[in-house]
């Protein structure tokens, strides 16, 4: 696929590499803070080409992990109403609530469709009038642009039978949670690509500034994700930190002003709760007052209790890349993909997942660090 | 993407979820703590596509399948011609000659004369080109909403020509691994006519009788130690359960891997992960190293198999795993798919 | 939550009645309809990131290449530092 294949070429992938290799003269820390490039590196093995001095850590960028169990479980619960069609992107259906997933709700005949655009969901709505449709709206900045012109969309033909359960979380209050925390080990960020796609990267200079570190716009191919490491490490090694755009060929300093109106048009930034993490302030999006008749909260309201986290969990400390996957004395062993005791060990962009996954896995009853290690 | 296997938690199958025919870690824990502490038997417990009997001193091969296919007819094929061959392929896969097939049929009231005289068309043909005849059968109709429209099960026997044991434990460290041809193209046809997805070109099922190059080996003296045909779960799953069952480490080259453009593009816009996409024509073979070649040369002339390569080799240790050097130089786990493969966004 | 694909835009429908400027996407062979409300500047043979069924920003073709030139000269640098006497 053009401008896919090409940034996962061999030849160019391993040159990059080595450009790392040669610059690289002090240990350091990067972290990526999207899942989607977690995932990347992870699944082509790309640690295995980075010189031992430089460390990668995951950052919490997976929407699906960070979503907090009560509002799983408020999403279980509206499925599970005999009028509604709950419509979801697949990454959610596995996320394990308080007691149920979606998907064991569809098991047991709740109404749970996958959909790949939030416009199929307006469109079931509109092909079926005496059904009440909600859509899930779990992302970051990148999927608020789709969202927000679904629910736009709703208003201006007057759909009154679609609603959206919005759980939109945003990345640049989470970078300086992580930034601010006593324990922090990150000295430089790869940025999310996708999401400065959308909003731009103006908003990660303050960051740079006020924290003295490297961020870096980065992509999601091979290429891309070493790239912007090498971007990183030769910011690191000359002592400089400021903002770089590796992604040029998709995004642009002001990002995309028409997503970016249509945004704001139908939400509004609110506080929300990180599961793993906490409450941060103004890191999500809520529906405007002028389009709260599509709340899906709003709609259904309900009393949905706080959960209680697994003790053995430190997804927490996971997420803000403290630890890794395979430090965690559950991984592998009381915490795998089959039983999940956190959403990083559920959800495929998590890095508990991905580790497990990819490479870093139980072998003969002992966690193995990775294959590239076991096999040396 | 990588693939998304993303797992389901234990405590929530008390009930049957639809994962659990999907091939992977929970088929297989639904075969490990249901049937198989039910039936007890060694036929049953070898775990193959089929099972060996013996009666009278003459090997046989038996095999059953059910096909539950949405939609039933799609790019390629029928679920009359998955029916056909995929219980052939069974049987090839254990080294024996399909003789003869039985064809049960679970019609849902409502079903069409036009949709049925099409699939049993189709398998007519089938089993014409897979030179197999269907002697028994039996027919039921359920009412109308509690089935989609036609399922079949067809069960086979058949003649064990293969010369010695053919199954993951006659795998050794040093065998090569064979693929016969391209990845996900019985996966994605269906998925297209599911999710409404338009190919300029078009993709067909890669649904085929793969006996004839099974044939070709056992003919050419190759010493084939296991077969197994791709179906659901794709590659990965075929491959993990022979890893599982030999205690041994497969490892392929993902870019020795064939995955056909347009079976990529739908992958990428799917979020799939062409490893894990069903297949219905395509199987992976392991000879001896020093017979690679030859048995390359044997499949590539076969036309079910023209596009044979070697995507890998068996080693000692890390045990019962399989793993993968990708295309950019890394390593990594080929791990089992654990629930379905659902599409992913992120 | 990323997952964008590139596609080649092959022709683009305005459609007023439902105000969604959408148009038809090739991926790899592969046709689907796409909303371009969000990339007003692009025109059939650009190449478009798609993002759950919305197009998000026409691909900069020029610095797409820029990293493969950059790779190609990082190897004529390598190649006149073999060939330099030692």
């Amino acid at each position: 696929m053009k401008f896919l294949d090409e940034y996962r070429d061999c030849e160019a992938v391993q040159k990059m590499a080595q450009t790392i290799r040669r610059s690289t003269t002090r240990p350091w820390t990067l972290m990526e803070v999207c899942g989607g490039q977690t995932h990347t590196i992870v699944k082509t093995g790309l640690q295995d080409l980075l010189p031992e001095a430089v460390t990668l850590v995951h950052g919490p960028g997976c929407p699906v992990c960070v979503t907090p169990i009560a509002m799983i479980d408020r999403a279980v619960a509206i499925a599970g109403r005999p009028a509604v069609i709950f419509c979801s992107f697949g990454d959610m259906l596995r996320v394990p609530g308080s007691s149920q997933s979606l998907f064991d709700a569809k098991a047991l005949g709740a109404d749970v469709r996958i959909v790949y655009s939030p416009l199929d969901a307006l469109n079931l709505a509109r092909a079926n009038p005496d059904r009440e449709v909600v859509f899930f709206a779990v992302g970051f900045e990148t999927t608020a642009p789709a969202n927000a012109m679904a629910v736009w969309e709703a208003k201006r033909q007057n759909v009154s039978n679609f609603s959206m359960l919005v759980s939109h979380v945003l990345v640049p209050p989470a970078m300086e949670t992580i930034l601010s925390s006593a324990d922090c080990r990150v000295q430089a960020f790869l940025a999310a690509g996708h999401v400065c796609m959308v909003m731009g990267f103006e908003e990660y200079v303050p960051i740079s500034r006020k924290y003295r570190v490297p961020v870096i716009v980065t992509g999601f191919e091979p290429l891309d994700l070493l790239e912007g490491i090498q971007m990183a490490i030769a910011q690191l090694e000359s002592g400089r930190a400021e903002v770089e755009n590796q992604y040029a060929r998709a995004v642009r300093r002001p990002g995309n002003h028409a997503a970016q109106e249509r945004i704001s048009d139908v939400f509004e930034v609110t506080r929300r709760t990180w599961r793993g993490i906490g409450e941060i302030p103004a890191s999500g999006l809520r529906l405007r007052e002028t389009y709260y008749r599509f709340d899906a909260e709003l709609r259904f309201p309900m009393e949905i209790r706080d959960a209680e986290e697994s003790p053995e969990c430190i997804s927490g400390l996971v997420l803000q890349g403290i630890r890794k996957p395979y430090e965690c004395p559950a991984f592998a062993a009381r915490c795998t993909p089959d039983t999940p005791l956190g959403a990083p060990m559920v959800s495929s962009e998590g890095a508990c997942a991905a580790y497990f996954h990819f490479g870093r896995r139980i072998q003969d009853g002992n966690p193995v660090v990775s294959i590239a290690a076991a096999g040396d | 993407m990588a693939i998304l296997s993303c797992p389901l938690p234990l405590p929530a199958t008390e009930r049957i979820v639809l994962a659990h025919g999907g091939g992977g870690r929970l088929t297989n824990q639904l075969i490990e703590a249901v049937f198989l502490p039910a039936f007890r038997n060694a036929a049953l417990e070898s775990r193959h596509d089929g099972a060996l009997l013996s009666a009278e001193g003459v090997r046989l091969a038996m095999t059953t399948d059910t096909y539950v296919v949405q939609p039933i007819v799609f790019p390629g094929g029928t679920i009359g011609d998955l029916a056909v061959n995929g219980t052939v392929n069974d049987l090839a896969m254990c080294g024996a000659r399909p003789i003869a097939l039985s064809a049960g049929f679970v019609l849902e009231e409502g079903l069409s004369f036009k949709t049925l005289h099409a699939i049993v068309a189709s398998m007519r043909d089938a089993a014409h080109v897979a030179n197999v005849r269907i002697v028994t059968g039996d027919t039921k109709v359920l009412d109308k909403g509690r089935g989609d429209g036609l399922f079949v099960n067809t069960s086979g026997i058949g003649l064990v020509v293969a010369p010695n044991r053919i199954g993951p434990e006659s795998v050794r460290p040093g065998d090569t691994v064979i693929v016969s041809g391209d990845l996900g193209a019985h996966g994605i046809a269906v998925l297209s006519v599911r999710e409404g997805l338009e190919f300029e070109g078009e993709v067909k099922s890669d649904t085929a009788p793969l006996w004839p190059a099974i044939e070709a080996l056992f003919n050419g003296g190759i010493e084939v130690h296991c077969l197994r045909d791709l179906t659901r779960g794709g590659l990965s799953s075929a491959l993990n359960e022979i890893a599982s069952a030999s205690g041994l480490n497969i490892e392929v080259e993902e870019k020795l891997i064939p995955v056909s453009d347009v079976v990529q593009g739908a992958c990428e816009l799917l979020g799939l992960d062409p490893f894990y996409v069903a297949n219905e024509g395509r199987f992976v073979a392991f000879v001896p190293e020093r017979q690679a070649a030859r048995a390359l040369d044997i499949l590539r002339s076969c036309p079910v198999a023209s596009g044979a390569v070697r995507a890998g080799t068996v080693h000692e240790t890390p045990s019962a795993i399989v793993t993968m050097r990708t295309r950019v130089g890394g390593n990594r786990v080929l791990d089992m798919l654990s629930g379905e493969q659902l599409p992913r966004i992120c | 939550m990323c997952l964008a694909v590139p596609g080649k835009i092959v022709s683009i429908i305005e459609d007023g009645n439902l105000g969604l400027r959408r148009g038809r996407v090739d991926f790899s062979g592969i046709r689907k309809d796409v909303c371009l409300d969000y990339t007003a500047e692009a025109r059939v043979g650009d190449y478009v990131l798609v993002h759950v069924g919305f197009a998000l920003t026409v691909v900069d073709e020029e610095e797409a290449y820029r990293v493969f030139e950059a790779l190609r000269e990082l190897d004529q640098l390598d190649e006149l530092k073999v060939s330099a006497p030692q």
